[in-house]
């Protein structure tokens, strides 16, 4: 059975002074085709190894971490594309709870700033609110976000002010609201916006477009965010 | 002065717009600037000799100004970045601002040869 070498980042606030990396070689059966197959097979060698995951399918975001140097979830990685050894740290930018789980409260306080929920202030109608086949194609690309944070901590832009910088997460989830005909309150989401730094931190590097796993593009988002703002003020 | 995060300045569009205009002003005075020195003689005639029309001088003008609008926009995205401290950063800011302005009186000077 091949052997695969990792070395991952290793710190509990309350018994280590400063992070530090472990190595491990774990067995690669032939069963063990993502990245976290290989993690749980290596948190019953060593259970002191922390991560977060639930789903194991891409769906719930959980598994968020830094796979050899680019912000990714552990269950959509094969282990056969990865070079060894393999580097697993946190995703970067957010405070370490421990090993590779961070503390999301920053990503999702930026979250909830741009009220992810439609606004409809309209007495609701005998049946649903309906959209026409169009306008829900809009929210295509959009809507799929599962807040896995691994592009806003993959922006420098995130990393420098991410207590006041919303991230390409939180500005995807805003033009979701923005673009979405059922909502009412356009005006006000572009004003909650338009600051220097909730919106315009972001310089188009494009780092969210490389790491995302759902393949989403929050840079074309927070494009048409500006181009209804430039509509809107000209 | 109390410890709060505090955001919502509305501004931002227009010095984002104006980054990508000057940007286009600079690119098309670039080509525009290439092209002109491949077809006018070298040297220091040729040369003399394109700067004594007005509209390049009036082009030049506008394209440094495009450049200290788009130098200003860039600039002040360093400081907001990088420095924290309110104050040091709007000495900053007003060092940037003073030092942009002065550039621009100067270039005056060069441009139309007073």
């Amino acid at each position: 059975m091949k052997k695969m070498r990792f070395s991952i980042y290793r710190y509990n606030p309350e018994t280590d002074a400063k992070p530090y990396m472990q190595d491990y070689e774990v067995e690669i059966g032939p069963k063990d085709i993502k990245l976290l197959d290989v993690l749980t097979k290596l948190k019953a060698m060593d259970d002191t190894v922390s991560f977060r995951r639930s789903c194991r399918e891409g769906i719930c975001g959980s598994d968020g971490m830094n796979i050899n140097g680019k912000n990714g979830l552990a269950c959509l990685t094969d282990v056969a594309t990865l070079a060894e050894p393999v580097t697993l740290r946190p995703l970067p930018g957010l405070p370490v709870v421990r090993d590779l789980i961070v503390d999301m409260t920053q990503f999702f306080k930026q979250y909830h700033s741009i009220k992810p929920y439609v606004v409809n202030n309209t007495p609701a109608p005998e049946r649903e609110r309906l959209q026409s086949p169009e306008d829900r194609k809009e929210l295509d690309g959009l809507y799929e976000c599962i807040l896995c944070a691994c592009c806003s901590t993959s922006c420098p832009s995130f990393w420098w002010n991410p207590d006041k910088f919303v991230g390409p997460a939180g500005l995807l989830a805003a033009y979701r609201f923005i673009a979405d005909t059922r909502d009412e309150i356009t005006s006000e989401r572009l004003d909650n916006l338009e600051d220097p730094y909730r919106l315009f931190r972001c310089h188009t590097i494009m780092n969210c477009v490389d790491v995302c796993p759902k393949h989403l593009n929050p840079t074309r988002a927070i494009g048409k965010i500006k181009d209804l703002m430039v509509k809107r003020a000209v | 002065m109390v410890n709060r995060i505090v955001v919502g300045a509305h501004y931002g569009l227009r010095d984002w717009l104006a980054q990508r205009v000057t940007a286009v002003v600079m690119l098309a005075y670039t080509l525009a600037l290439v092209l002109f020195l491949l077809v006018m003689p070298s040297g220091f005639a040729g040369w003399k000799a394109l700067f004594a029309c007005t509209w390049v001088r009036l082009l030049t003008q506008v394209t440094v100004l495009a450049l200290l609008l788009h130098a200003w926009v860039g600039v002040r995205d360093i400081w907001m970045d990088y420095v924290k401290p309110v104050g040091v950063r709007l000495t900053l800011h007003v060092l940037t601002i003073l030092w942009l302005v002065s550039c621009l009186i100067y270039s005056v000077k060069v441009v139309w040869g007073l």
